[in-house]
């Protein structure tokens, strides 16, 4: 597993808030019924986590659990143990109607820290980035600019976004773009 | 002349000078001056020339609503037209031209179409498509052309960057005087998340000017508390130079930030588009002051009063030394007593009222200013300047009663609230006969999705005019925005304006109001686009009835400024001259943007690097690294070649077929789509979504599938895999991926919903290499790993998980080239690095990667089609003789019915076949197969069309594929193909797989 590098190798970016690829991650997509008890029994065993509801992410000791869609979810663990986090969940779930795939790959992180994290996210996302309406625990799966993303809020008041990896380039460049000194709007 | 006076100027830091340039004049001014008010200072009064007749103009207003004063602004990637010198802060190092004028701004030629102005009445552009066609094109396009337009077009890339800003808040306060401010604080006090943004620098809008006292104090004192009150919310949020430009269906509202127009030394984005969400809107817009209509209103030094008024108050500019004031209303007395007060001369204020003013007439004439009342303005006297106006009885026809001299007008029509954004989303407006205005009905306001009112008017905006009825419906608007967006509201009471007692306008929409024709032929109604009076009584004559029909019709109210001074003005003349009350001609639409934004703000942060998302694979920085000539596929860019030293393209897409015929080559197929269809019913769908029978191929099995829409077009191909009893792969064409995953959601979701089936595009998971050629096996093997990839471990049209070297692999035996070939999926992260793996191990086969086109020529050697070649959503499988893909076992698929029909089954269509010149030679592309005659149009009559045509270094001659009527039953026919030369090209109707017919070489 050493040759696995991420999209853009741990890039990093310093402007009015930081912007850092975090590395590889591991990601797993799961559908199915997310009101069964399989799948609560399922996540539990995979991360720790309870289940989500709409539009947060939960999180245990070994991962975190993003509520994607009425039957989707992600569940987000280190990159060495998606092979068997997606062993756990579909042995869990064998006797249930349930899609569970791999796509630790298909992605790349970025996390934003910095007072005005909030601002440089607000530039590309229609989304209500306040401190009200977002947090840790909130998760949204919006736009960054022209492509698709998801943030979420994490406990240490950072955010995560995530995209796919082959717009990796792209997205980091668009934050680069919109945390770029002088462009502070001093506004969350 | 106009000049800096020594006392006034609110707004100016007269400490700090500031040197700018006009037309390459060099002048100063002050920090806090507008451009406008810096050029008056210098007696720059004539700003510009018109649009259509090139007359002198000067500034007539001190705001957004200027239509005259525009200028070309900055140099290079810095420049821009049409920038309005009335919002333009002046900032050291400004440099700015005139615009519309040839060769100089005082001597211009095109002032000669002000003497030919009976040539270019109303229509003018219509009449001139009546002539006959040849006079648009030779005489009346060149003329135009030359005349006509305003700013430059920019010539070189902005310098400047822009951004977006989404924002969500309870109530949105548009305006920033005394009522938004209200507005602002009794929303904010009632919790509610606030912003409130205003267009200019400062707060508080006209009241300053205006004077009157608020709770016994200086209006000024007011807006100071009233600010920091609001600054000291942490709830509320103050922008200024934040215009509202637009409001939208649903509380989405524009607000179009301007953050270093003022000062563009400073680091940053220029202008910010802010999109925000809010539950309720409130426009505390203010008023604009109507100009009057009598001849002569557009001679430099002819001004709004009111802004005659800003001048000398906020910039302490006089715009004459000796004004006359023409009024219907007691408003412009307050400009008077200004003037007077700051030591210039009033030799008269001419009131059209023949009863006169009130309690400021008095003042006025306490002052010592001469007052006439039932008097008006015959003529203005001057060319590019005023020099005097000829006095005449309002009531008459423009006898001229007195001559008097002076350097300046100033006139008032009366005020109209700025209901723009009230009306942008469908706000309709009532006629108020008191005052002779249009303002908003707020009884139909625009509604949102809940058929619930999300927008409200405060202050001046709503109708109001007085300066204690504008603090109560500020006061009130905002409580009531705060209430309708859920909040408890707690009501207070507004502070207590002062009051005076003002004698109502007598409406006056020309003066005198028996001006004839002469008269009328010189009163100016819309500045920017030079239409007058008697264009729009003309208009009316010719059965122009509709207000809209109108604007098109003389061009009123178009343009940069969109009528801000002229609309009301214009449709009452309209409505007089139709006969009708005002109401009934109503206005024309009130569209976004309140004035015009940059495209720079509505691209935002879309340019350069970020224009457009650009995919990449992980094996992207190899081919940029060894010289890939790229090609957009999507938002991909695939290697089309790699040319080496000094290769042409197409040398270098024959070595790479030939090497890879010859030994191995590599194609980074990364790009084609994978998605994953699992349940229990994935097999029932799968056999729904492709013309083929997908539910009988066994685990550990592929098979070639074609998609069809519901109309039976061929939509995508591609290889599906069984992975378990429950589980599919379907790869799908490189552009169609995404397009595809969302075609079978739309079905699972939609159609099927009560199958049990799950997708998930996996596409970017896994980076796929295809290796490909006779030696493919052995650089595999060289990598080891305990994969069995023998032509017995791993038979072709099977797929097999495990290992090649370390490498986690899902190795595909599938070919698109005819060649023993492998597609090996491995994660994306490890792409690289088997890539890498590949190119080491092939070193010894001379391996190298090939690119498209070669994929695309080697497939075409075999004659497999190409989605986007052989289709293009108007063929049907069964066009290019794949009715071996069409399972006749299944009860349905997608576009089995479509394909049933006469028109689909018919033996007329044009179908596949092979074709190859007689001479060896590439058909064009997109060539057509003629045949004899022409049709109706006199075009030649075709019988098919090449889709595929190559030459083929395996063959050394060219190769094509097209659809032709009959397809194969025309083997050995021998037709022609038109070329671009007008000459034809013959080729022999053959089988189109040209290359290993019987496929030996992929198997084995």
């Amino acid at each position: 597993m050493s040759k696995a590098v991420s999209a853009l190798d741990g890039v990093t970016f310093d402007g009015f808030a930081k912007v850092e690829e975090t590395g590889l991650r591991g990601m797993i997509t799961v559908r199915g019924d997310l009101a069964s008890k399989e799948m609560a029994a399922a996540v539990k065993a995979a991360t720790g986590a309870e289940m989500p509801v709409q539009r947060k992410i939960t999180s245990g000791d070994k991962g975190a659990v993003a509520w994607m869609s009425p039957d989707e979810l992600l569940v987000v663990v280190d990159y060495d143990a998606a092979n068997a986090t997606v062993a756990t969940l579909t042995d869990a779930l064998k006797d249930s109607h349930a899609l569970v795939a791999n796509v630790s790959d298909a992605r790349a992180v970025f996390r934003l820290s910095g007072d005005s994290r909030r601002d440089v996210l607000a530039k590309l996302a229609p989304v209500d980035f306040s401190k009200y309406a977002f947090g840790a625990g909130d998760i949204r799966r919006s736009r960054i600019a022209q492509v698709s993303a998801a943030v979420w809020g994490n406990d240490d008041g950072s955010f995560e976004v995530i995209c796919f990896r082959s717009v990796a380039q792209y997205v980091f460049d668009v934050l680069q773009v919109s945390a770029q000194p002088g462009g502070e709007v001093g506004f969350h | 002349m106009s000049t800096r006076l020594t006392t006034g100027g609110r707004l100016l830091n007269k400490a700090k000078q500031v040197k700018f340039s006009f037309n390459g004049k060099q002048f100063t001014g002050f920090e806090g001056d507008t451009l406008a008010s810096a050029l008056l200072a210098n007696d720059q009064m004539m700003m510009g020339r018109s649009f259509k007749y090139h007359r002198p103009r000067g500034v007539v207003a001190s705001g957004a609503e200027e239509p005259n004063a525009l200028v070309n602004m900055g140099k290079d990637g810095k420049f821009e037209p049409n920038q309005r010198a009335t919002t333009t802060e002046l900032f050291d190092g400004l440099t700015c031209t005139s615009q519309n004028h040839w060769p100089s701004l005082e001597f211009d030629l095109g002032v000669a179409n002000n003497y030919a102005a009976r040539l270019l009445p109303a229509g003018f552009y219509y009449k001139t498509f009546m002539a006959p066609a040849a006079a648009w094109k030779h005489v009346f396009e060149p003329i135009v052309r030359q005349s006509a337009g305003l700013g430059k077009a920019p010539k070189d890339r902005d310098a400047d960057r822009y951004e977006h800003f989404y924002a969500f808040f309870d109530v949105v306060v548009v305006g920033g005087g005394v009522a938004g401010l209200m507005a602002a604080k009794a929303a904010g006090q009632a919790g509610a998340k606030v912003l409130l943004m205003e267009q200019t620098s400062h707060w508080g809008g006209r009241a300053p000017v205006d004077g009157g006292k608020v709770d016994g104090g200086k209006v000024d004192d007011f807006i100071d508390t009233t600010v920091a009150e609001l600054d000291a919310m942490d709830n509320v949020t103050l922008r200024n130079r934040m215009m509202g430009a637009g409001v939208y269906d649903h509380g989405y509202i524009l607000g179009y930030e301007r953050l270093t127009d003022h000062a563009p030394l400073l680091d940053g984005p220029r202008h910010r588009l802010w999109r925000i969400r809010a539950k309720q809107i409130v426009t505390a817009t203010g008023a604009i002051e109507r100009p009057l209509s009598f001849a002569g209103n557009d001679i430099p030094g002819v001004m709004l009063a009111s802004a005659m008024r800003d001048y000398v108050e906020n910039f302490g500019v006089s715009t004459g030394d000796r004004t006359v004031v023409v009024t219907n209303n007691d408003d412009a007395y307050r400009t008077a007593i200004a003037l007077k007060a700051s030591g210039l001369e009033v030799p008269v204020i001419l009131d059209a009222r023949a009863s006169g003013g009130g309690v400021l007439a008095e003042e006025a004439k306490a002052a010592g200013i001469r007052v006439e009342a039932g008097k008006g303005i015959a003529k203005v006297k001057g060319g590019k300047r005023v020099t005097g106006v000829a006095i005449c009885s309002q009531a008459g026809e423009g006898s001229v009663l007195e001559e008097i001299a002076c350097d300046a007008v100033a006139m008032s029509g009366g005020w109209s609230p700025v209901v723009h954004l009230w009306s942008h989303c469908g706000g309709k407006l009532i006629w108020d006969e008191a005052q002779a205005h249009f303002r908003p009905d707020p009884d139909r306001a625009p509604t949102s999705h809940d058929g619930k009112p999300f927008v409200s008017t405060a202050g001046t905006a709503s109708g109001p005019l007085k300066l204690d009825d504008v603090l109560v419906d500020g006061l009130k608007a905002g409580e009531a925005a705060a209430e309708a967006a859920g909040f408890t509201v707690t009501a207070a009471a507004a502070p207590k304006g002062e009051v005076y007692d003002e004698v109502p306008l007598v409406p006056c929409w020309l003066m005198p109001q028996g001006a004839g024709p002469k008269l009328r032929m010189k009163a100016w109604l819309d500045y920017q686009n030079d239409v007058k009076v008697s264009d729009v009584k003309l208009a009316a004559q010719e059965g122009y009835e509709s207000v809209e029909h109108t604007k098109r019709y003389t061009t009123l109210g178009m343009a940069t400024d969109q009528g801000k001074l002229s609309n009301i003005n214009g449709l009452a003349v309209l409505s007089d001259a139709l006969n009708q009350p005002i109401p009934a001609t109503g206005t024309t639409t009130f569209r976004p943007p309140y004035t015009p934004i940059s495209m720079g703000a509505i691209a935002g942060e879309a340019r350069d690097e970020v224009f457009q998302p650009l995919r990449r694979t992980p094996i992207h920085d190899w081919h940029e690294a060894n010289g890939a000539f790229f090609e957009p596929v999507g938002h991909w860019r695939r290697p089309y070649c790699f040319p080496s030293g000094s290769e042409s393209h197409a040398e270098a897409v024959s070595r790479e077929i030939r090497q890879t015929r010859d030994s191995v080559g590599l194609l980074d197929a990364s790009t084609l789509g994978k998605i994953i269809v699992k349940g229990p019913d994935a097999g029932k769908f799968l056999d729904m979504m492709y013309t083929n029978m997908m539910s009988t191929l066994k685990p550990g099995k592929c098979r070639y599938g074609l998609m069809c829409n519901e109309n039976g077009f061929l939509m995508d191909d591609g290889v599906v895999a069984r992975i378990d009893e429950d589980t599919f792969l379907c790869h799908t064409t490189t552009g169609g991926a995404e397009r595809i995953h969302g075609w079978m959601e739309d079905w699972l979701q939609c159609e099927w919903w009560d199958w049990q089936v799950y997708t998930a595009n996996v596409t970017e998971q896994y980076a796929q290499i295809a290796v490909v050629g006779p030696n493919a096996r052995k650089v595999i093997e060289k990598l080891g790993g305990e994969m069995d990839v023998s032509k017995e471990g791993l038979a072709f049209m099977e797929w097999k998980d495990g290992k090649i070297g370390d490498f986690d692999a899902r190795a595909y035996r599938i070919s698109f080239s005819g060649e023993l070939s492998y597609e090996i999926a491995v994660p994306a992260s490890q792409g690289r690095a088997f890539w890498d793996a590949l190119l080491e191990a092939g070193k010894e086969f001379n391996i190298m990667p090939y690119g498209t086109e070669a994929l695309h020529v080697m497939r075409a050697e075999k004659g497999f089609i190409m989605i986007g070649d052989e289709t293009d959503g108007t063929v049907i499988p069964q066009d290019l003789n794949m009715q071996w893909a069409i399972s006749k076992k299944k009860e349905d698929f997608l576009g089995k019915r479509a394909q049933l029909r006469d028109h689909m089954a018919s033996e007329d269509r044009w179908k596949l076949a092979g074709f190859e010149t007689e001479d060896g030679s590439v058909i064009p592309d997109g060539a057509y197969i003629v045949n004899h005659g022409t049709n109706a149009n006199g075009q030649r009559n075709v019988q098919g069309r090449v889709t595929s045509t190559y030459y083929s270094p395996t063959l050394d001659r060219g190769i094509a594929m097209g659809l032709i009527h009959g397809g194969m039953k025309r083997l050995d026919d021998v037709v022609e193909f038109n070329k671009v030369d007008g000459s034809t090209v013959k080729a022999k109707v053959v089988d189109p797989v040209f290359y290993d017919k019987d496929g030996e070489k992929q198997n084995v």
